[in-house]
């Protein structure tokens, strides 16, 4: 038996001729479908030397640009960590009524074209929207300006952190917690000195995913944004702007931040899921 | 103990970044504002781009010379359609300078200027005149002199989106006013020919200076259809082309307005009029030659003469007028829907 | 813990476990009203008010002006591209994703893990990144393009550049959907049928497919949605033309750019109807996967 076993690990592990065709199959495809865009990025941001990359990125416009991108995720940051904790424990700890609808919904951010996200937001916020001559009465402005960008970006980063916390909650159980409460902590400290150790990593691992989302969200943002130059553009939104500029290293100068934020987020993601929430690839039963 | 010390501190850490965010916010706005006190933003097509950043500079200049006012223009640059969109939905423009009157009509009929807001300046409000030239490959391989040539078998034309496009709609029209006039008048051989034309377009860009990139840069097509700015543009930004004027084409006439109810919130007047009516003088009609744009000024025009070919020019009365020429060609359902799966 | 203790274990009952625990839970745990209240306003201000408006804009053309504008052979056209692209290529990322997957759990090479972090890339890089680039790297004069054109291959400005666009932005949810499920397989069902004499084929077919099948289907059903809704990085490298290459996203910002706002909350409307019905559909998909991962 032991031997039967031994001998189909072995099968499992080397298929000889055909795993060999898998892995270079498999990795023809990464490489055309992944590597060489980046690839790409990065030759053409310095298609122009160090110094054309350089001067790219000090433009006035591009800094502002890049300026702009951090105060929007900052933004949305914030909104989607106290939401994602608040959809989390509703959604985790109880039970009740409309919660699986509340589930489903709590996904449509995701399902939902960016375009008509921000198609929404106009015809909500927009001056011909439903909410148009009251916010103009009092003198708000939200779409093509600063807000209405953060709200886009909200929309489409909402459910990340939220995604990320539920299973893990529910994975986690609530017996500390409970115990927590029936010991006398009141709910604030429950929730400071148990809950929050208990998912820090996890919502770590949120924000890094909704942050990588945020900073390049395009199309939700391309649509309430009014592409003032220096004003609402923001990076991924820059990318096009300095392309149909004529400024074709520029534009891929601002990409290629963008693909290195991509990069850090991937290796940040890798790590957290290694080391902090025991997610690695199980290694295989041995023989 | 430890452990409420450890609790205060994370609220104490929350409500730093909190006021943090709250002192950084409110200060970005008023740190602009700080900088200049007089905002204007004009909210332009595509290929302007480059025209706007020379003309602003020095307008600002010249109005801190008379005012001593400090003047900061802001430019937002895409499609006419997109542009007059975000407009009508809330972009606080001071000023629009579109592709087309059709645009800035409906601005109007959004209740934001006047409807007779092409009368406030001359020459129907628009400073300067363009028209729709061909951009080849250099020394014009396919030998595509006019617009009849278009249609030889494997010629492939870059030309964007009339839906979306200001410029592209110019195009449309030039290909489908010299049809008119070369088969007597026949809406039905017309309607043919700029079927045949649009069958060989292998690329719909949204935006002009995006099929002038596609043209360019991608290396797509034998010819782009475009703005005579926008070719002269492609070739002086370094590139083997050659500029190919047709005998017949369309006088394009880009308006630019006052955004009243803009202007009147921000109290920016004054300054935007002042900045739109000095694009006529002597001085920007040389600075709208120099960016391959036709001065309405007759003198300015004849000194440019040798840049600008005589054409003969149609204009879009030719259809009745742009209402009439939207309906007809680019509403659902009009001559454009057609050619697509009609 | 001795409070712990005393308390039923949560394995105690299993029947109607859940319901008497969250029962029994909403009467400890504090936070209900404040957490739920944080979340349906949050919810109400970015998702339903925006939502009611664009389905509220979208009635004001009536049923008949609905219809009528929704036969429309641009309409029309924009969705079968949109769909067919979609379809098309959650079907590619869903075959060369469970290679991948496949290659990732199941055997070792250089930079594996490397090639793993990898497979996320296009859920991190922003689209109107991955369009520049796609489109740059597939134009005639580009690096792939300058080799496929003398075969007459046209990828950049084509319908096959809206088919590569959505492949690149769905991987990865074929991937990290059938990666955990495959890890999860038993070992013991392989070895079984290997000693009772079936081949590597019709292992694969008899007893690793049927147990991945759910939660491929599932990273399909997301690749598609995602597929669905992709604008940036479609934009910069579709030819755009109505009909044959012309998304449903783009024709919402055209119809938009031409002020027709009503027709655009239709189209949008449309759009949200199909993306809540595939939202469905990968729910219950995923309760599939997870009620036979741990049932």
């Amino acid at each position: 038996m032991q031997m039967a076993s031994a001998k189909c690990v072995g099968l499992r592990r080397q298929g000889g001729v055909v795993n060999v065709i898998m892995i270079t199959v498999a990795l023809l495809f990464m490489v055309l479908f992944l590597l060489l865009p980046l690839i790409t990025v990065f030759a053409q941001a310095f298609a122009g030397g160090i110094s054309g990359y350089v001067a790219s990125i000090v433009d006035p416009n591009t800094l502002s640009a890049i300026w702009l991108t951090l105060i929007v995720a900052a933004v949305a940051l914030v909104v989607n960590v106290v939401f994602g904790l608040a959809a989390s424990w509703c959604l985790a700890r109880f039970r009740f009524p409309g919660r699986l609808a509340l589930l489903t919904v709590l996904d449509l951010p995701f399902s939902v074209s960016p375009v008509v996200a921000g198609l929404m937001l106009v015809l909500l916020y927009g001056r011909q929207g439903w909410l148009g001559p009251w916010l103009e009465a009092h003198n708000l402005k939200i779409i093509f300006a600063l807000p209405g960008m953060m709200i886009a970006t909200i929309f489409v980063t909402l459910p990340f952190i939220a995604r990320e916390l539920i299973p893990l909650m529910e994975e986690q159980g609530a017996d500390e917690e409970e115990a927590a409460i029936l010991l006398g902590a009141s709910g604030w400290q429950m929730f400071w000195r148990i809950t929050i150790p208990k998912l820090r990593w996890g919502l770590l691992y949120g924000v890094l995913l909704s942050n990588a989302r945020a900073m390049g969200e395009f199309g939700a943002v391309s649509v309430v944004s009014g592409n003032i130059l220096g004003l609402t553009d923001t990076m991924s939104l820059d990318v096009k702007a300095l392309y149909d500029g004529y400024n074709i290293v520029g534009s891929f100068a601002v990409a290629s931040l963008l693909a290195s934020l991509a990069l850090v987020t991937l290796i940040a993601k890798t790590v957290l899921e290694r080391q902090f929430l025991g997610r690695s690839t199980k290694e295989e039963v041995s023989a | 103990m430890n452990d409420i010390t450890g609790i205060n501190r994370r609220a104490a850490l929350l409500t730093g970044v909190a006021a943090g965010l709250g002192a950084v916010l409110p200060s970005l706005p008023r740190a602009a504002q700080a900088a200049s006190k007089l905002k204007l933003l004009n909210v332009s097509y595509d290929p302007t781009r480059e025209l706007y950043a020379e003309y602003d500079a020095s307008f600002a200049a010249a109005w801190k010379a008379k005012t001593g006012d400090d003047l900061a223009v802001s430019v937002s640059n895409g499609g006419s359609g997109s542009q007059a969109r975000a407009v009508i939905s809330g972009l606080e423009a001071d000023i629009v300078t579109l592709a087309l009157g059709y645009d800035i009509d409906a601005i109007a009929k959004s209740g934001l200027l006047s409807a007779d807001w092409a009368k406030r300046l001359p020459n129907g409000s628009t400073p300067y005149t363009s028209t729709i030239v061909f951009l080849t490959r250099k020394g014009n391989p396919k030998g595509l002199k006019d617009w009849p040539d278009l249609l030889k078998s494997g010629v492939q034309i870059v030309v964007a989106n009339p839906k979306t496009s200001g410029g592209a709609r110019w195009a449309f029209l030039a290909a489908y006013g010299w049809a008119l006039g070369a088969f007597g008048g026949s809406t039905q051989k017309a309607n043919d020919y700029i079927r045949a034309l649009y069958k060989q377009v292998p690329v719909l860009d949204a935006g002009s200076r995006g099929a002038t990139l596609t043209f360019t840069n991608r290396g797509i097509g034998d010819v782009l259809i475009s703005w005579e700015d926008e070719a002269h543009m492609a070739v002086a930004k370094g590139g083997a082309y050659e500029i190919i004027t047709p005998a017949k084409s369309i006088l394009a006439e880009p308006p630019v307005a006052v955004v009243d109810a803009n202007v009147d919130r921000h109290k920016t007047r004054a300054v935007a009029e002042a900045y739109l009516q000095n694009l006529y003088t002597p001085q920007s009609q040389d600075l709208l030659a120099k960016y391959f744009y036709r001065p309405r000024d007759p003198q300015a025009l004849a000194k440019y003469a040798a840049q600008f070919p005589k054409v003969d020019l149609f204009t879009i009365e030719t259809f009745g007028g742009w209402q009439a020429a939207q309906k007809q060609f680019f509403a659902n359902g009009g001559v454009f829907d057609q050619i697509y799966g009609g | 813990m001795s409070l712990a203790d005393s308390k039923p274990g949560p394995g105690l009952d299993l029947g109607l476990g859940w319901l008497r625990r969250g029962r029994t839970r909403r009467h400890i745990l504090p936070g209900l009203g404040l957490s739920l209240g944080i979340t349906l306003f949050v919810l109400s201000l970015i998702v339903f008010l925006p939502t009611a408006a664009m389905v509220g804009d979208a009635a004001t053309l009536g049923v008949g002006g609905l219809i009528r504008l929704l036969a429309t052979s641009r309409v029309l056209g924009a969705f079968k591209v949109s769909l067919g692209c979609a379809a098309l290529a959650a079907l590619t990322s869903a075959v060369f994703g469970l290679l991948i997957a496949w290659v990732l759990v199941r055997t070792r090479f250089p930079f594996r893990r490397l090639a793993d972090a990898m497979v996320d890339l296009p859920f991190a890089l922003p689209t109107s990144v991955a369009g520049i680039a796609l489109s740059t790297l597939y134009a005639p004069n580009g690096w792939l393009g300058s080799w496929l054109a003398p075969y007459g291959i046209r990828v950049s400005f084509t319908v096959i550049g809206v088919y590569v666009a959505l492949t690149f932005v769905g991987l990865p949810f074929v991937v990290r959907s059938v990666q955990p499920v495959l890890q999860d397989l038993e070992a013991e069902q392989e070895e079984a049928a290997h000693m009772l004499g079936a081949g590597r084929l019709q292992i694969f077919s008899r007893v690793i497919f049927p147990a991945i099948l759910p939660s491929l289907t599932a990273g399909f059903a997301m690749a598609f949605a995602r597929g669905l809704g992709e604008y940036g990085s479609v934009i910069f490298i579709s030819s755009n033309k109505p009909g044959v290459s012309e998304i449903v996203p783009l024709l919402i910002v055209n119809e938009l750019e031409q002020f027709d706002f009503a027709g655009a909350a239709a189209i949008g409307t449309l759009m949200l109807v199909l993306s809540l019905v595939i939202l469905c559909v990968i729910m219950l998909l995923q309760r599939l996967v997870r009620s036979s991962r741990h049932g």
